[in-house]
């Protein structure tokens, strides 16, 4: 690792500049000549039908430009969410938008249209849709499941003693839809010395991402041009030019910076659709701006658990068997698919012999749900990590003790088909840990001091954390520049910039030499993986890889061709390529890109791979004979599941008499392969620390049963942490071992970099309270105060969304 | 829950979501006046980062909103408009403000400054911008300018404050990245302590 020039260091980001000088510009920055403002009219209902819509007042207002409604736009089959709709079933959902000359008359406008609507029976907690009788958020069910055999709408009902029973933490014996397993799970709880039952709840939150989704579209000889807040930037496009029932080659995609995504902006959003239908209606460019209200309302929001799990444990701590039950809250567009996620992520961290996952996935009318950072991973993770905890004392073993021989490992098999993982070295991440965090010294110091409780905690993170298939760019002009063509989106990791690293690496170039590319679909961009799922450092590191091995081999080859030789006599270093034998003989990278020119073809994207996707060939076309080009699909070998892991240790401090608690110490340990850019991923297990106490503490959705209100639409309503909610220093560590499946061996983190937090600030407040486990997030100081005072809770069992 | 809605509960559902509907511009009582009431003078001189800049305002228009859309001073962010969250800092006579929250009209005789005035005219960065830079301190970069501001402030008041001076100072600007740590360690570095 040391070796290399790059991949390793810090650098300064292309895009840093521009956000500490107020330079950068995110989507609502951008205003073009003639361009008019719209709002959404939204549902004020949390599930109903539109009767009638008057919009006739608005439309004799001086400067309304125009209306949208559901009939301009496609039509989508519930449960999916369409652009506008005449059958909200959320309240936020958008049902028409309007446009105006300037901001104060669209917003007059707005307060001007007069929509009827026909209620409907709703639901905001999955348990009230399960029982016998309950209302279903949608007339076609009350479940919505997705598998590869086949998705669809059912119902599902429970007795109310079945509710009744799990509530009281029971194993569920209703009805489930989605299963799947492995080993023999009976010979694995006949195995057990101990056997931990614990029901759970993890309640929804909103992502909250500082940007709001504003977006501007206008068209342009056909071309529509669309400024939009995107997580990805290749991975946007097709999406989106199917939603605007374009093809791909038609669509222009700006986002250079964006304010945060988390998880929702992974892919076109139906609003991000709304101004380039609204544009081609009333020919004006058109921003249609959301609002910080809205964004809670139909941002989208984390997939609520409710669920059971039982694990049974060997003597020495290994874990013989797990079995687990979720309902997920998968909101009014079913989607989610956290639940079997979170079996995975048992699977993977605690390596059970055996292993049951069942799970109903409930609609409910609430804010859309959505991947977000660690879907399930990280909600699984605070409903294991005080079950470990109780493991480890009922059997008289250390807390790190029972984690380190169940930790991951190169021959740790997971998931239901028990594959492979491509690398994992949890134990020296815990090793590592323990050690910076001085965990022997520690976990016996535990004591009180007048009303305060000292509580440590272990945690451990995972996410899957990379893929293959994409495409690299990489252009050397006769200037001697090398161009670093980036489709990742920049969704504030630096990503974009410190994969195209992994090609600056194999060039031996400088970094001042290099020009990346990104952020707008003009610039040229090869097909990349969406920026979620913790998978950019991995994927396009070997993106990267590929195209810049593709311009080495032609820049050989142009070589031999020039000076003689064979291509294989060759080398480069110094911004030259030469003869290895006579060094003196040779050409800068300039004179090299010159010559490609001359030469055409392959060499300067004349013609390429036919392999690569059509996003990067029209790239590669447009580049045609500026440069030498360097362009190929990752075809690298891959074979398992590449797993993002993280462990964290947390030392909390309890005050019984306010319930409120300090974290006093924070350890994150990152086991992502070799580190790519060591500042940005202290930044991420940094960032993930503190979203891990977000949740664990703070963080929920509260919804007004009576009538489907959410009833915190603001950050600090929310929970969002802020800098007196987190510890003013973090530290962090990485294991550093290379994955053999990445040329740098490089994997992704950002997810577990949060997963390992919950677990371990969960871990750290059961044991300020001698073990006791609440099996909810988020951990309220009202429900420290009622369990130290042996009060009742304010909430029944398993309730979810509530105050 | 009962699965009939009673007409009384539909009624008492709109009523309450009415801030549903409602949407924060920057002219958030634009709704509640008019704005063609002619009591204020509308073409006011402001002093914007040391220069005096002429702009047309309405009565009820948010410091934040004049900057971004009249001034073109798109550097100071826009997330909640409410006040909730310091994307918007800007410094007012020295001290910070949300511009959300900030009619214009109330600093027509006072010194604003935005991100975009810390950096000098040939083009060398404020020593917190550059030790933002030197610490990554952003992610997403959104609530950057913010914090920036609020750094600045708080470095002309306190030029060496702990970092605990320094988390209370900069509390009311949320980062939604978790950057905090990254921010506190910026505001060291720019304050000649390092980290």
């Amino acid at each position: 690792m040391s070796d290399y020039k790059h991949i390793g260091k810090d650098f300064v980001p292309p895009d840093i500049t521009g956000k500490v000088t107020g330079k950068a510009k995110y989507a609502e920055d951008f205003r073009v000549d003639g361009m008019v403002f719209a709002r959404m009219y939204t549902s004020p209902v949390a599930h109903g039908r539109v009767t009638n819509i008057d919009t006739s007042a608005a439309e004799a207002m001086a400067g309304v430009v125009g209306i949208l409604t559901a009939d301009d736009v496609p039509a989508s089959e519930a449960p999916s969410a369409a652009i506008l709709t005449n059958t909200p079933a959320y309240i936020g959902d958008p049902i028409l938008a309007v446009a105006a000359e300037d901001e104060k008359t669209v917003e007059d406008a707005l307060a001007a249209i007069k929509v009827d609507i026909e209620p409907l029976p709703f639901v905001t907690d999955p348990l009230d849709s399960l029982v016998s009788g309950g209302p279903d958020a949608r007339e076609e069910g009350n479940v919505y499941s997705r598998s590869r055999e086949g998705s669809g709408f059912k119902t599902v009902k429970w007795t109310s003693e079945q509710i009744d029973e799990f509530r009281a933490g029971k194993e569920p014996t209703g009805e489930f839809v989605n299963e799947w397993n492995y080993g023999d799970l009976e010979k694995g709880f006949a195995d057990a010395k101990v056997i931990i039952e614990q029901p759970f709840v993890t309640t929804g939150y909103a992502h909250m991402s500082m940007e709001p989704r504003t977006a501007m579209a206008y068209w342009e000889n056909g071309t529509c041009y669309v400024h939009g807040s995107a997580q990805s930037q290749s991975f946007w496009m097709p999406g989106l030019a199917r939603m605007l029932g374009i093809e791909v080659k038609d669509l222009v995609l700006i986002s250079e910076n964006t304010g945060g995504g988390f998880g929702s902006k992974i892919s076109a959003y139906p609003i991000a659709g709304l101004p380039g239908y609204f544009s081609k209606k009333i020919g004006r460019p058109v921003q249609l701006r959301v609002t910080r209200e809205q964004e809670y309302y139909m941002g989208s929001a984390r997939v609520g658990f409710q669920g059971w799990l039982k694990m049974g444990f060997a003597a020495d701590g290994r874990a013989t068997a797990a079995d687990v039950f979720i309902i997920e809250d998968i909101g009014a567009n079913a989607t989610g698919g956290d639940a079997s996620s979170a079996g995975g992520a048992i699977s993977l961290v605690y390596d059970p012999a055996s292993m049951r996952f069942r799970g109903v996935p409930v609609l409910t009318n609430t804010t859309p749900r959505g991947a977000q950072r660690g879907p399930g991973q990280n909600q699984i993770a605070a409903a294991m990590a005080p079950v470990m905890d109780k493991a480890a004392r009922e059997l008289g073993i250390d807390r790190l003790e029972i984690r380190r021989v169940n930790a991951v490992n190169n021959d740790t098999t997971v998931n239901e088909d028990q594959g492979p993982v491509t690398s994992a070295y949890m134990k020296e991440a815990l090793d590592k840990g323990a050690v910076m965090f001085d965990w022997e010294n520690r976990k016996n110091k535990a004591g009180q001091k007048g009303s305060k409780v000292r509580g440590i905690g272990i945690g451990q993170g995972y996410h899957s954390a990379g893929a293959n298939g994409f495409d690299g760019l990489v252009r050397i002009t006769p200037n001697g520049k090398i161009h670093l063509h980036s489709g990742v989106g920049n969704l504030g990791t630096y990503s974009f910039a410190s994969t195209t690293r992994a090609a600056a690496e194999v060039l031996k170039c400088e970094w001042e030499d290099c020009v990346v590319h990104n952020g707008n679909s003009e610039a040229n961009l090869p097909w990349n993986s969406y920026q979620a799922g913790s998978v950019s450092i991995f994927t396009q590191t070997r993106t990267n890889y590929v195209a810049a091995m593709d311009a080495l081999e032609k820049m050989k080859q142009i070589a031999a061709e020039t000076m003689g030789g064979e291509a294989d006599d060759y080398d480069i270093d110094g911004k030259r390529i030469f003869n290895v034998e006579t060094p003196e003989q040779g050409m800068s990278y300039g004179a090299i890109a010159a010559r490609a020119i001359q030469l055409g073809g392959a060499y300067s994207g004349q013609t390429w791979p036919e392999d690569i996707h059509e996003i990067t060939q029209r790239s590669v076309q447009n580049l045609a004979g500026s440069g030498l080009i360097g362009v190929a699909k990752d075809n690298l070998p891959r074979d398992g599941v590449i797993p993002g892991l993280a462990c964290a240790f947390v030392e909390i401090e309890l005050d019984l008499e306010t319930g409120k608690y300090e974290i006093l110490d924070y350890v994150g340990i990152a086991e992502c392969g070799t580190v790519v850019h060591p500042q940005g991923l202290a930044q991420q297990m940094k960032g993930g620390a503190v979203w891990g106490m977000g949740m664990v503490g703070l963080e929920r959705h509260v919804y007004d049963p009576q009538n489907g209100l959410p009833a915190n639409v603001s950050y600090h309503q929310c929970g969002i942490p802020s800098y007196l909610d987190v510890p003013s220093v973090t530290r962090t560590g990485a294991v550093d071992i290379p994955d053999p499946q990445n040329p740098f061996g490089a994997r992704g983190i950002g997810e577990p970099a949060m997963g390992c937090s919950v677990a371990a600030l969960t871990s750290a407040i059961s044991d300020a309270l001698d073990g006791h486990m609440f099996g909810r997030t988020p951990v309220s100081a009202d429900m420290i105060i009622n369990h130290v005072t042996g009060g009742e809770q304010s909430f029944l069992p398993l309730q979810t969304n509530n105050f | 829950m009962n699965p009939q809605l009673s007409r009384r509960r539909f009624i008492k559902a709109v009523i309450a979501s009415s801030v549903a509907s409602a949407s924060y511009t920057g002219l958030q009582s634009a709704n509640a006046q008019d704005s063609s009431s002619g009591v204020v003078e509308r073409l006011i001189s402001l002093n914007i980062n040391g220069r005096t800049r002429r702009v047309d305002v309405l009565p009820q228009e948010t410091l934040a909103y004049t900057l971004r859309y009249k001034l073109g001073l798109t550097g100071t962010k826009l997330a909640c408009n409410r006040g909730d969250c310091g994307a918007c800092t800007v410094i007012v006579d020295g001290i910070t403000r949300y511009s959300c929250s900030t009619l214009t009209h109330s600093v027509r005789s006072l010194e604003v400054q935005t991100v975009e005035g810390l950096q000098s005219a040939d083009g060398t960065l404020h020593p917190v911008q550059q030790a933002f830079i030197d610490e990554l301190s952003p992610q997403c970069g959104f609530c950057t300018p913010g914090q920036i501001m609020s750094t600045v402030a708080l470095l002309n008041e306190n030029p060496t404050p702990t970092r605990e001076e320094a988390r209370q100072a900069l509390s009311g600007n949320l980062c939604r990245c978790g950057a905090y740590d990254h921010y506190l360690n910026g505001v060291m570095r720019a304050s000649g302590q390092n980290s």
